[in-house]
Formats: C-alpha cells, structure tokens, sequence
C-alpha cells in the first residue's frame, strides 16, 4: 500500500520501509522545541527523572516568546530557569530577548527547520513547519524532556485527510482566510488525530507566508500535522536559509487518504471565526456591523513579512477609528527591523496604531492588550475561545490581516475590498 | 485501580484556556496552578472538587493548546479521572505521560448526569454509574500506553529502557 507524505517521513525516521496508519512507533527526532511556557515543565521532568545530559546541543530549541521582555516576577523566573538550562548544556539554538521571536516565524526564518525533518514542540503551534515538507507537530512538557534526552519520540501513525488544492486566491484574501474556511467546513475536531496533507495545483500560487499560516492553524482542526509538498516555492525560502540539508519526501501515486476535500482557491473570501470557536466561520461580508474596541496583527499565525505588508497597505496615510486600540506585533526582530527600515513602523504609529517588540502577548491573554469584561477584538491570532484574550466575557474574532486592519479604519468588522 | 466520587459534566470542546487560562502559566507549580482549574468554565469546581470525582465531558476534551499545565492542575484537584467522548491528542499524550487517569466512553458521557455517584475500574475500563445503577465499558489502551501508565508515565518508563 501507498504511503502519504507524513507516513513516509515517519517511516524513515523509525528506520522501517513502510508504516500503516494506527501503527505506533519510535522516531527519531531532527529538532525538539519548547517556550519559556513549556520548558520549565520540561526542565523540572528531566532533572527530577535523574537526565543530566541532552541528546544533542544542536537540535534543542529553547525560544523565549510567550511572556518576554517578561512581564512579571514570576515570567521573569521561568525565563532565567530556561536561560540557565541552556547556558549548561550549550544549547545553540537558545533565542532570548533581542534575538527572539515567536517560535513558530523564527524557526523556519532562521533555517533551524527544514523539509524532511521530524519534529515535536511543546507548543500546540509545532505544526506550522510542515509548510516546508516536514513532518512537525505539538506536544506536551514531557514528551519535551523524553525527546530532549532521547532524541526520539513515540507516534501513532496518523490516517491523512487530502486537501485538494486549484484555483487562485482573490486579491484581498490570504492563507488565513483559507484555513479558516477550512475549519468552517470540518469543524474544531475535523482532522482528529490525522494528518491534513495540502495537494493539487493550487499550491504553486500559495506563498510560504500563506502555507506556513496554513500548517499554523492545522491544530485548530484537531490535526496532528499539516505537509505541504516542497516545490520552486519552498526551494527558493529553503535556499541559503536552512543549516541542514532538505530531504524531500512525495507522497505515493496510490497513497490513501480517509477523504479528499476539494479547495477551489477563487472562491475563498475573507473569513471570519466569531466567538467562542474557530469553526464558527462566516464571510467577513455577511456580519453586518459588529463593533470592536480592539485590534491585534501578529502572533505566530499572522506576524510574517506578507502580513505586515498588508497591515501596512491598508493603514498607509489612514487613521484608525476613534475608540480603537490597534496593536501590531511583527513575529521576529528581523521582520521588525524590515518593518523599521521600509518605514512601516512609521507609518502605523502616524495611523494611530502602536507596534511592539515580538511576542506572543495578548494572543493567548498574556498581557500587551488585554481585553476588558464586554470588550471585543478582531485579531489576526488562532483561537477565540472562551476568555482566551483576556475577560471571560470578552469576544476574539479571527480573521486575516488585510481584514483586521480593514477593520482597525471603520471600528467595525469590515471586508478588506470595502476600504 | 479504581476511582469514585462525584461527576462533574461539561460539554464538548472544553479547551485547554479554559481548564488553566494561561494569564495563570507565568509559574510551572500545579498546586498553585490548580487554584484556577476550570475557572473560566466553572467558577466553583475548585471549592467543590473532592479527592477522586470524576469529570465527564463530550467530544474533542482538552482542544487547543498544548500546556501540560491542563492534565496537571485536574490531577492536583484531586480529580480521580476524566471520561469523555474523545480527547484532543495532545491532551490524551499529555494525560498519559503524567498519569492521568482518561477513559473514552461516548455512552457513558452522554448518560451520566452531573452529581451522580460514579466508579471506574481502571484494569477492566468498567465504569459503573452508582446512582443509576447503570454500568458502561470504556475503550482499552493499547498495549503500549499501558505499558507506559504502569511504569508511572513517560520518563520513568524511559529510565527502565
């Protein structure tokens, strides 16, 4: 039988010439991830487990992200726990202030993760790296620490679902609006436990910042991980960038998929998840006038190049509304400094809007734009879910950042073309 | 093994915001984490949680982000196990790897009321709704997973290897 693109990549790295979906095993792993969130956890399992050593200095990754320039006490010890780890076992690819940047942008930036790879992340966004053909998902604090000293991790083999992509998106829509709709169509637990796998000839038009978005939100569908193929696109990010070498995995002609989902890009809108779940999809147009009092562009899902490009398009000479508080969160220091030099920087602070260092911040309500009781945001994050960005009555919409800066302009939930 | 005590229900889709919201993750400490459980679905859980109630929910338990903090701070509760339709899969590994107690009972979920008297059996998967009478069979782990809850979770079946 055929194997799809994640079964083959999981399959090499068990060292077994086929795998069957259902089957459990041990693979090895190419990078290990984990936040200032998730490896104190990790930290304190892997000293209270007797480990004293890493498995390889070079394939731990330690991002400082969520809650930096820390924004407490506390946030501050969790951060100085991961600094010291790192600083004792010599991990290279330990990111702090300065340095940083959300995880999921500043590891495929930096050429840290490549096609082919096996990865695991203590953070539920892992997923995002199969837009360059990796197999990478999410995982807990232990399974960090098992994977830092080990180097390898055990999976179930997932069951795939196909996403056949054709067509070409609308100029005012993005990767974002695609796998909203996506959720829309399958729901919060529509891929559970399988491998959503992109195909078909509607790829070639997706940028990475769009597949990256893509693979980001893959979780937000239950999946384990979301792949894309490698092509010219994913070749032309890879080259010079990535430290190791791509391997590049296809998926069989006579692969089997649980079902095939046909995406006809042109006809995607601008979308929007309204509270409290990302399933809860509606063309941006069809909302009618629901107010906001907050916007954020950023987060790992939406704090890109192409994302601050469209910020930048939409908020160029405008003022934002009166009563709206506009956040924007370049992903990484190199995507803020792009944002300095090409003078976007100044153009959002002349929109009235404010721009902060990279974080993950009020995405996950850590802090830098919490919301109030009744207060409600349109953001370019991933989840909406019951208190997530701040008051347990206030209201998250998600929605691609052409639409959320469109937004930012009117104070109400707007559809980019309409600006 | 087994568990008794109280249920708990909630519904589908309870995420892993609402279980630990993360404006509480800037500590790693589950007691002083677990002071929070469940407070944005359900205020009063922590004052009214005893030693092994039972929470039962619906489909996809645990979506959402992938914090350990969530199976950790239902387990320092005091709660004896979870039961639910099915768990979001970073969930299920998670409660696994730290000794959780889950079982995946679509009947039992659906039929067990809030409050009842509830016990599970956790060698045979037997979960019998004391109030009702009524008993139900969970799904049974593979053979692998038990190994790795007899060995008291993922690291410490590791350091045996």
């Amino acid at each position: 039988m055929g194997m799809t693109m994640t079964q083959k990549i999981l399959a090499a790295h068990a060292g077994l010439d086929q795998v069957v979906p259902g089957q459990l095993i041990s693979a090895k792993l190419d990078i290990v991830l984990g936040n200032d969130i998730t490896t104190p956890v990790a930290i304190n399992e892997f000293t209270k487990n007797g480990f004293t050593e890493v498995f390889d200095k070079d394939r731990i990754a330690i991002v400082l992200d969520h809650f930096v320039p820390n924004k407490d006490i506390k946030a501050a010890q969790q951060s100085k726990q991961c600094r010291e780890f790192s600083c004792q076992h010599c991990i290279s690819h330990f990111y702090d202030v300065g340095k940083m940047g959300i995880e999921h942008a500043l590891l495929p930036e930096q050429g840290i993760v490549t096609a082919g790879d096996c990865i695991i992340g203590a953070d539920s966004h892992t997923c995002t790296y199969g837009a360059l053909g990796a197999f990478s998902t999410g995982v807990g604090s232990t399974d960090m620490a098992a994977g830092m000293a080990t180097g390898t991790a055990w999976f179930k083999v997932p069951a795939a679902i196909r996403f056949h992509l054709s067509g070409r998106l609308p100029k005012n829509c993005s990767g974002k609006d695609v796998i909203l709709t996506i959720i829309g169509m399958i729901g919060v637990d529509g891929a559970l436990y399988k491998s959503m796998e992109f195909t078909g000839p509607g790829v070639a038009s997706l940028s990475m910042d769009d597949r990256l978005c893509i693979c980001n939100m893959a979780i937000e569908a239950g999946a384990k991980n979301g792949i894309f193929p490698v092509d010219h696109v994913t070749m032309a990010y890879m080259e010079g960038r990535c430290k190791r070498q791509p391997v590049i995995f296809t998926a069989d002609e006579d692969a089997s998929y649980e079902k095939t989902v046909e995406i006809d890009l042109s006809k995607i809108v601008p979308t929007v998840a309204c509270p409290h779940l990302p399933e809860n999809t509606r063309p941006a147009a069809e909302l009618g006038n629901i107010k906001i009092d907050q916007v954020v562009i950023g987060s790992c899902t939406n704090g890109r190049m192409e994302d601050m490009e469209a910020a930048y398009r939409t908020l160029k000479g405008q003022t934002v509304a009166p009563g709206v508080r506009c956040i924007i969160i370049p992903a990484t220091m190199a995507i803020y400094r792009e944002c300095v030099e090409r003078g976007y920087v100044t153009a959002f602070i002349d929109a009235g809007a404010v721009v902060s260092t990279p974080t993950c911040g009020p995405c996950l309500g850590g802090y830098m734009g919490i919301l109030a009781q009744g207060e409600r945001c349109i953001a370019t994050t991933n989840r909406n879910f019951v208190g997530r960005m701040g008051h347990v009555d206030s209201e998250v919409y998600l929605a691609s950042p052409a639409t959320a800066a469109a937004s930012a302009l009117t104070g109400c939930i707007t559809t980019p073309k309409e600006v | 093994m087994n568990t008794q005590g109280h249920v708990f229900k909630y519904p589908d889709n309870v995420d892993t915001d609402v279980i630990i919201p993360a404006r509480y993750l800037n500590t790693a400490d589950a007691q002083e984490l677990a002071k929070h459980c469940m407070e944005d679905i359900d205020a009063s859980f922590v004052s009214r949680v005893q030693p092994g109630d039972i929470v039962v929910a619906g489909w996809n338990f645990g979506c959402g982000s992938s914090r350990e903090h969530a199976p950790l701070v239902i387990k320092a509760c005091g709660t004896g196990c979870v039961i639910a339709k099915s768990f979001a899969r970073i969930f299920y590994r998670n409660a696994i790897n730290i000794g959780l107690p889950i079982l995946e009972c679509e009947e039992a979920a659906d039929e067990i009321q809030p409050g009842d008297q509830v016990r599970v059996d956790f060698d045979t998967g037997v979960i019998t709704d004391v109030t009702t009478g009524k008993t139900y069979q969970a799904a049974p782990f593979p053979e692998f997973i038990q190994n790795i809850i007899k060995k008291g979770g993922l690291l410490a079946s590791l350091k045996e290897m």
